[in-house]
C-alpha cells in the first residue's frame, strides 16, 4: 500500500490499538520543561511508580526563567520554586537536565534539534503545543497535556487516535524578501486557525524543499496555529546534513544505516491524503497579523479586512485597529525577536543583516532573545551582538521571554509589539499588550523605523 | 477520576469564538507546582479588572447564569497545550463544555480531567444560545450513556459523538495511565522487537 510520510512513522510506532479506541503510540523522545512537568512527576509520586525510560527524557528550563542575570538565584519566589522543583525531579528520576547555567540550556524546541536529539522518523512529545517544530525533520512530534506527560513517564507511550492527514503544497519561487515565517503566516491566514484541527499536516513542494532546516522548523512550529496537531516535512539531504555531527546524532556506520532508513520515509507517489491544499509561492509577500489569533494576518501592504462578525470586532477593539485601514507607517513601541519560532542563528543573521549600520528608533525598545545558549554563543562568535548593540537593541539570555510573558519580559498594556513569536492572543505578551506577528526582518525593520514598514520597499 | 453518568444543570453562555487557553488561564498563573486553585483565575483578564474588581459585563460575574455547563463559541481551547486550562475549568466547577468545535489538545486534556467536551453543529450551538437567551436559568440534561444533550424546555435534543474507549473511561472513572500500565508487557515486547 502507498503510504504517506506520516503513515510510515506512525504505523511503525503503534504498540497496539484499543478496540474502538485510540492507538498506543510508542514515544522515542520525551522533552520536558519546568511548567508542565511538576504535576506529572506528582502523579508518579502518588501512584508510587517509577519513571519507565529516563534515558528517553530530556529536560530544560525555559518558560519561566529570567533572561538577565541567569547566574543569580531567580528573584520571583514562585518561579524559583518551579525551576528548583524541576532540578529535584530530574535528579530523583534520573533525567538529563540542561538547566540554567548549562551550556545546552535553551527553549526546548531549539535545543532538541540543535543537540541532535531530534532525528527523522522518530516520535516525540512534550508538554508544549509547539512540539510540532520537530516535525521539520520528518518526525511525528506533538504537544501533550500534563496527564499525558505522566502517562509517558509511566509507560513511554500515549493513547491517541490517529489523526487525519493533510498535505499543504507550496510551489514556485518565493519573492527574495519573503522569509519562512511569512510563508507559514500566509498559509494560516488563508486556511484559518481551526483548519488543521484533527489533522497532521505534511508541508510539501519546492518552497519547503529549498528551505533550510531552520526555516522548516519555523514553518512546522506554527502548524499548531492552524489547529493541526503537528506538521512534517520529508527528510532529505538538507536534513541529513543538519543532523550529522550533532552531539546526540548517530555516528559513522550507525549514521549511514539511519540515513538509508530515513531515505525510505518520504511520502510514496500516489499516497492518499484526506485533504490537500495548494498555494502559489509567487503570491506570498511579507506578512503581519492585525488581530488576536494567528489566522488574522495580511500581506503587510494590504488593508485590514472588514467583517461584521462579533469576535472579529472584539478582536480589532482589543488591538485598537480599524477595519479597512492599513498597518503601514503605524508607530510601534516594542519589538521582540525570539521564541521557538524565530530564535535560531539564521533568524538573528537575517535581522542583523538588515540592522547593520542603522540605528533603532528612540521610541522603540527592541529585545533580542536567543533560543539557546549555543545560539547565544554563535551570535557572539559571528559578531552579531555588536551589530545589535550598536543599533540600540538589547541582547538577553536564552528563554521563552516575551513570547508568553511568564517572566519579567512583558509588553505594557496597549503597546504595539512587532513580535517574531507565534501567538498574538489577548494578553499573551502581557496584560493588554497588542502583538503583531511577523518575521525577524520585518520586526528588525519596525525597530529601526519606529513604525511598520514593508521590507520589500526598503 | 470522578465517574460521569448524567448531569442536569444550568448553563453559562460565552459566545466568543476562538477562545484560547491563554484566555482560559493566563501564563502568569502557571507557576504552581500542583493542580489546585486554578478556578480562581479562570478567564482572569476577562473576569477581573487590573485591580481585581469583577467586571460586571462578563458572564461569570452575572448571577443570572449558573451551572456546570459552559457553552462557548466555535474553536474552543485553541493555543497552548497547558492542561491548567482544563484544571481551571474543573476547579471552577464546570463538568461539560459545549461548542461547535474544539481544539485537539484541549479536548484530550478535558477528557483526562473528567470534563466532557460536547461538539454540536453551528446551528445547534445557536439554538442552545437562543434557549439560554430566552431563559437564563434554563436547564440542560447531559446523558453520557445515551450520548445525548437535551434542553427539554426548548425542545432541544442533540446526539453527540464520543469514542467508545473514552466513554468507558468517563463512565467508570478510569484514567489512561492505569490502562497504559496494564499494557507494560506489550510495550516491552514492542521495544525488544525494534532493536
Ligand atoms: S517560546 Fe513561546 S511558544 Fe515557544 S515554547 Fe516558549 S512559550 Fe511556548
Amino acid at each position: 500500500m502507498k503510504k504517506t510520510l506520516f503513515d510510515k512513522v506512525w504505523d511503525s510506532h503503534v504498540v497496539s490499538s484499543v478496540e474502538n479506541g485510540p492507538d498506543i503510540l510508542y514515544i522515542d523522545k520525551h522533552l520536558i520543561h519546568e511548567v508542565t512537568s511538576p504535576q506529572a512527576f506528582n502523579v508518579l509520586e502518588e501512584k508510587e511508580i517509577p519513571l519507565f525510560r529516563p534515558n528517553q527524557v530530556v529536560a530544560t528550563a525555559d518558560h519561566n526563567v529570567p533572561t538577565e542575570n541567569q547566574h543569580l538565584p531567580i528573584q520571583d519566589a514562585l518561579s524559583r520554586k518551579q525551576v528548583t522543583q524541576l532540578s529535584k525531579n530530574c535528579e530523583k528520576y534520573g533525567v538529563t537536565l540542561y538547566g540554567l547555567g548549562h551550556p545546552y540550556q535553551g527553549i526546548v524546541h531549539v535545543i532538541g534539534p540543535e543537540l541532535g536529539v531530534t532525528q527523522p522518523g522518530m516520535t516525540m512529545v512534550c508538554g508544549d503545543s509547539h512540539t510540532s517544530t520537530h516535525g521539520a525533520f520528518g518526525t511525528i512530534a506533538f504537544g501533550i497535556g500534563t496527564s499525558q506527560v505522566a502517562q509517558v513517564f509511566a509507560s513511554q507511550c500515549v493513547l491517541v487516535a490517529k489523526p487525519k492527514s493533510m498535505r499543504v503544497t507550496v510551489s514556485g519561487d518565493v519573492h527574495p524578501d519573503v522569509q519562512p515565517k511569512d510563508v507559514v503566516l500566509y498559509i494560516i491566514a488563508k486556511l484559518g486557525t481551526d483548519a488543521g484541527t484533527g489533522y497532521f499536516v505534511e508541508f510539501a513542494g519546492s518552497v519547503f524543499e529549498q528551505m533550510s532546516m531552520e526555516g522548516r522548523m519555523t514553518v512546522c512550529n506554527m502548524s499548531i496555529e492552524m489547529g493541526a496537531r503537528g506538521g512534517m516535512i520529508a527528510p532529505d539531504q538538507t536534513t541529513f546534513d543538519y543532523v550529522s555531527g550533532r552531539e546526540f546524532a548517530p555516528k559513522d556506520e550507525a549514521l549511514e544505516q539511519k540515513i538509508a532508513y530515513w531515505k525510505t520515509l518520504p511520502t510514496d507517489d500516489g499516497a492518499h491524503f484526506d485533504l490537500e491544499h495548494h498555494f502559489d509561492a509567487t503570491d506570498i509577500r511579507p506578512m503581519i497579523t492585525y488581530g488576536t489569533n494567528p489566522g488574522m494576518g495580511i500581506k503587510i501592504s494590504e488593508n485590514i479586512p472588514e467583517s461584521n462578525d462579533a469576535s472579529f470586532i472584539k478582536s480589532l477593539n482589543y488591538m485598537g485597529l480599524k477595519a479597512g485601514s492599513s498597518l503601514l507607517h503605524m508607530p510601534i513601541s516594542h519589538v521582540f525577536i525570539g521564541s521557538c519560532t524565530n530564535s535560531r542563528i539564521e533568524d538573528f543573521r537575517a535581522a542583523a543583516q538588515y540592522v547593520e549600520g542603522k540605528q533603532k528608533s528612540p521610541d522603540v525598545s527592541a529585545l533580542i532573545v536567543p533560543g539557546s545558549q549555543q545560539v547565544a554563543k554563535q551570535i557572539v562568535a559571528e559578531g552579531l551582538d555588536r551589530v545589535f548593540e550598536k543599533a540600540g537593541f538589547v541582547l538577553r539570555q536564552p528563554g521563552c521571554s516575551a513570547c508568553l510573558a511568564m517572566n519579567d519580559d512583558k509588553i505594557p498594556a496597549e503597546a504595539y509589539c512587532v513580535s517574531t513569536s507565534n501567538r498574538n492572543f489577548e494578553g499573551r505578551q502581557g496584560q493588554g499588550a497588542r502583538t503583531l506577528l511577523a518575521s525577524p526582518v520585518t520586526a528588525a525593520a519596525a525597530a529601526i523605523a519606529g513604525k511598520i514598514v514593508d521590507v520589500t520597499q526598503h | 477520576m470522578e465517574k460521569f453518568e448524567i448531569l442536569e444543570s444550568g448553563m453559562v453562555p460565552l459566545t466568543i469564538e476562538n477562545i484560547d487557553t491563554d484566555q482560559i488561564i493566563p501564563a502568569r498563573f502557571l507557576k504552581a507546582t500542583d493542580r489546585k486553585g486554578f478556578g480562581e483565575n479562570l478567564f482572569r483578564d476577562w473576569r477581573f479588572t487590573n485591580d481585581n474588581q469583577p467586571k460586571e459585563d462578563f458572564v461569570l460575574n452575572n448571577s443570572a447564569y449558573a451551572g456546570a455547563i459552559l457553552v462557548a463559541g466555535n474553536n474552543f481551547g485553541c493555543g497552548s497545550s497547558r492542561e491548567h486550562a482544563a484544571w481551571a475549568l474543573a476547579d471552577y466547577g464546570f463538568k461539560v463544555v459545549v461548542s461547535s468545535f474544539f481544539a485537539d489538545i484541549f479536548k484530550g486534556n478535558a477528557l483526562n480531567n473528567g470534563i466532557l467536551p460536547i461538539q454540536v453543529s453551528p446551528n445547534e450551538l445557536q439554538a442552545i444560545f437562543a434557549a439560554i437567551d430566552n431563559n437564563s436559568s434554563v436547564r440542560a440534561n447531559v446523558d453520557l450513556e445515551a450520548q445525548q444533550f437535551r434542553i427539554d424546555e426548548a425542545g432541544i435534543a442533540i446526539p453527540f459523538e464520543i469514542n467508545t474507549y473514552k466513554k468507558m473511561c468517563m463512565i467508570n472513572g478510569y484514567d489512561d495511565i492505569d490502562y497504559l500500565l496494564s499494557q507494560k508487557e506489550a510495550i516491552i515486547a514492542f521495544e525488544q522487537n525494534r532493536l
